[in-house]
């Protein structure tokens, strides 16, 4: 039993996911709650389970209050166990001093003695956001069929596209060739989805190679993989065709929670084969009111909903008040919207309270410019007071300006 | 919460089964399922957890699966200790034990547990009521009073069947217990026992041993009816909402009495949550065109369908141009398309096919067995 693991998981969660603004002002990216009782990083968490992998070390170091907690032991995942398990791993400090992560690279190679715990043949590098089900287990497959040094997972994606993501451009046989960082010319449409399996022999060596370089980058994309490539070691792509999404964004994190409720869009939360695992809130289960209107929407345990709700995800503990309107909205965890309040196109932080009447979003259709219109944004802890309007595409507390 | 309490629970799975034989036929008293998401030891499970009671026995008998699969390592319930904890206590554990017919003769089944507990006091529950049950305050009571036995109970309205299958007290002015009618031929308005009982261990093992050695096998009546004068029994008065499953019937009303947002508050309180067994469903999902008003829908439901006054348990399915209503839907059940299923009970997983019509009376719900295909 105590040998040793084939794979081990780094998983990086210290993002701070600036781009989420209020959200992530008091939480790491990760821990961002998404479709209806998740967080982001229970997609690579239970991918993980569900691919064989059992010993993950989570890279925290942003806001890592909510993330520990929510990680614990593991348990919720199946991942308490005597040897191996999941391990927050923020940074610490050593007889030469402390420092922070200094980007992914150094991350893991500041935690190379928990990796070498287990002497893995293999380490899979997984970032915490991302939204997609993947059997991590057929890429690494595929890594030892290659005989590869570096595999990294890649998705087709359109040109038009291309440029907002890293680049893998391949010969014939999928080695890689060469890799452009967002590049204005795009020369392939293999977007790299940041998932890394990495022999960890090899791995090893170039992370410390890297550290010892004080010039360098301390990050896969910028230093790692070029310097990997540049010294001939097999880097190949591994194509994936399922759903994936970047929920680094506002938009995305919307667009991302609309998804579950499309079924044209592959995101099936309900696949028995493939379940998604979440700590589970101690909760009785929603009750639906007598006035309550509700169609096309996710609600989670604890709700009590007696207003309308279309197009919406409603996470736990939340209560609509009769005569309240929810659509195309996500609304987070213990969340009140009440009276008469109507909240359209936004999204609703954790515990935070919608007096009546107040107006949060809008309808595209109602906005005479469409370039002013956008997602509206509440936090966490809020409130927004009775009549009070929120535009489409503002944002409460409006970290944007700060 | 005080620290130290010292007492050790012990929750009879097993007791009162033969009121809803339907819904016991393969599984305990404590493992029926109820309220969208729960079993019933749930509630009494919980009481213990949240009044600091961690160490505790389940004494079961027969049918005990599910319950086995419910409870776990009681890990939900923050029952997986080191210290303490859940332990099952299924029958012919020991030379002593083995098919009992009465909660005496189950603690003598289990004297070796018992004695082995460091507890000076038990706590003894049944797995027939749907309470919060502050477990805190009954003990606090229990040692204040000097009582040798504390029974719990309620003022309720009983008919003549509720009562038939219930124990009542006449308590004195002083709060004293000084009559028990077993399953009296009543009804109106009296103090329903809750087969709740606080009780020093030296004196149970003292009640154990005696019942033994006479033969007595029932708690109710070789020891409350019958040594009432003997024994300072005090009654201590719940008044918090409680329903007490004596029927089938009595069963589906305490399942619609949630539907109740009053009633709601009442029994899950911020300070007593219930906790249950995770079965990590996706949250509930309404399609285009559900219609969905006073129901209670639990995790990993797809309603696309109408339902309305109806309670639905963690996974269960309600098709395109289905109707329910007045009905307790339970685990994992499937209604398939254009079926109308009214004042209904359906157990785990049944499966219902398209275009099924099934009308029962909310005085007498229809009930589907479990994994029945219809």
């Amino acid at each position: 039993m105590y040998t040793k693991k084939e794979c081990v998981a780094m998983l990086l969660a210290g993002g701070q996911g600036s781009r989420l603004y209020a959200l992530t002002q008091d939480m790491a990216k990760p821990a961002v709650p998404y479709g209806g009782k998740y967080r982001i990083i229970d997609f690579p968490l239970s991918n993980c389970v569900n691919s064989g992998i059992d010993t993950v070390g989570v890279l925290t170091q942003y806001q890592p209050l909510v993330l520990n907690d929510y990680i614990g032991n593991g348990q919720p995942w199946d991942l308490d166990k005597q040897y191996g398990g999941a391990h927050c791993l923020p940074p610490y400090q050593t007889a030469l001093g402390a420092e922070w992560y200094k980007g992914t690279a150094n991350a893991i190679y500041q935690n190379i003695a928990f990796v070498d715990r287990y002497s893995p043949e293999y380490v899979i590098i997984l970032s915490g956001d991302h939204i997609y089900k993947m059997d991590y287990n057929d890429m690494l497959q595929f890594h030892k069929e290659k005989g590869a040094d570096a595999t990294i997972a890649v998705l087709d994606v359109p040109m038009e596209e291309a440029s907002r993501f890293g680049i893998m451009i391949t010969d014939d046989e999928g080695n890689i060739v060469d890799f452009e960082e967002k590049p204005k010319n795009p020369r392939s449409t293999l977007a790299s989805m940041g998932i890394y399996v990495f022999t960890w022999s090899k791995l090893r060596q170039y992370l410390i190679d890297n550290e010892n370089n004080p010039d360098e980058d301390k990050d896969f994309g910028k230093a790692i993989i070029p310097n990997m490539m540049n010294a001939g070691e097999k880097l190949v792509a591994y194509a994936f065709d399922g759903y994936w999404k970047d929920v680094g964004t506002l938009d995305s994190l919307w667009e991302a929670n609309m998804d579950i409720l499309n079924p044209n869009i592959p995101i099936d939360l309900y696949d028995p084969d493939w379940k998604m695992y979440s700590r589970n809130p101690v909760l009785p289960p929603q009750y639906i009111g007598e006035n309550a209107v509700v169609e096309n929407s996710m609600i989670a345990e604890g709700c009590i909903i007696d207003g309308n709700i279309d197009f919406s995800v409603i996470f736990e503990g939340v209560t609509i008040e009769k005569g309240a309107t929810v659509t195309d909205s996500i609304i987070m965890p213990g969340s009140i919207v009440k009276e008469g309040a109507v909240v359209e196109y936004a999204i609703v932080g954790e515990n935070t309270v919608v007096e009546k009447g107040a107006k949060i979003g809008a309808r595209p259709e109602t906005v005479e410019n469409r370039d002013d219109w956008g997602i509206a944004v509440v936090g966490h802890n809020m409130t927004i007071a009775e009549g009070q309007v929120v535009a489409p595409r503002q944002m409460v507390p409006d970290i944007k300006k700060k | 919460m005080s620290l130290n309490k010292n007492i050790l629970g012990l929750i009879f799975a097993n007791m009162h089964e033969d009121a809803i034989p339907e819904l016991t036929g393969r599984r305990t008293m404590g493992s029926v399922l109820f309220g969208g998401r729960y079993r019933m030891i749930d509630f009494v499970l919980s009481s213990m957890t949240n009044s600091g009671v961690d160490e505790v026995g389940v004494v079961t008998k027969s049918n005990y699966q599910s319950l086995l699969d419910h409870l776990g390592s009681g890990r939900e319930w923050d029952m997986a200790r080191k210290i303490g904890g859940l332990h099952l206590l299924p029958p012919f554990s020991n030379v002593t034990s083995g098919m009992y017919r009465g909660r005496l003769e189950a603690l003598y089944g289990i004297t070796d547990f018992i004695k082995a507990s460091a507890a000076d006091y038990v706590i003894m529950s049944d797995c027939d009521v749907v309470t919060s049950f502050d477990y805190d305050a009954i003990f606090d009571a229990h040692v204040k009073s000097g009582a040798d036995i504390t029974a719990v109970y309620a003022r309720a309205n009983l008919d003549l069947e509720a009562a038939a299958r219930s124990n009542v007290f006449g308590i004195d002015e002083d709060g004293r217990v000084n009559n028990v009618m077993i399953n009296p031929q009543i009804s109106g308005e009296c103090n329903v026992a809750l087969n709740t009982y606080v009780i020093s261990k030296t004196l149970l093992m003292t009640i154990i041993s005696e019942g033994a050695s006479k033969g007595h096998y029932s708690f109710a009546r070789s020891i409350l009816q019958d040594r009432c004068g003997e024994f300072r029994i005090m009654g201590y008065k719940h008044d918090n909402y409680f329903s007490k499953i004596t029927s089938i019937k009595t069963y589906y009303d305490s399942n619609m009495a949630l539907l109740s947002t009053e009633n709601r508050k009442k029994l899950f309180l911020d300070t007593n949550p219930i906790y249950t067994k995770i079965r990590d469903n996706p949250p509930a999902k309404f399609a285009i065109g559900a219609k969905v008003r006073n129901s209670i829908v639990a995790d990993g439901c797809i309603i696309e369908g109408e339902v309305r006054d109806s309670i639905l348990f963690r996974g269960a399915r309600v098709a395109k141009g289905s109707v329910v209503k007045n009905s307790i839907i339970m685990q994992d059940t499937v209604i398939s398309r254009n079926c109308t299923i009214d004042s209904v009970i359906t157990d785990k997983a049944v499966k219902i096919s398209d275009g099924k019509i099934l009308t029962g009376s909310s005085n007498y719900p229809i009930y589907i067995g479990k994994g029945a295909q219809i």
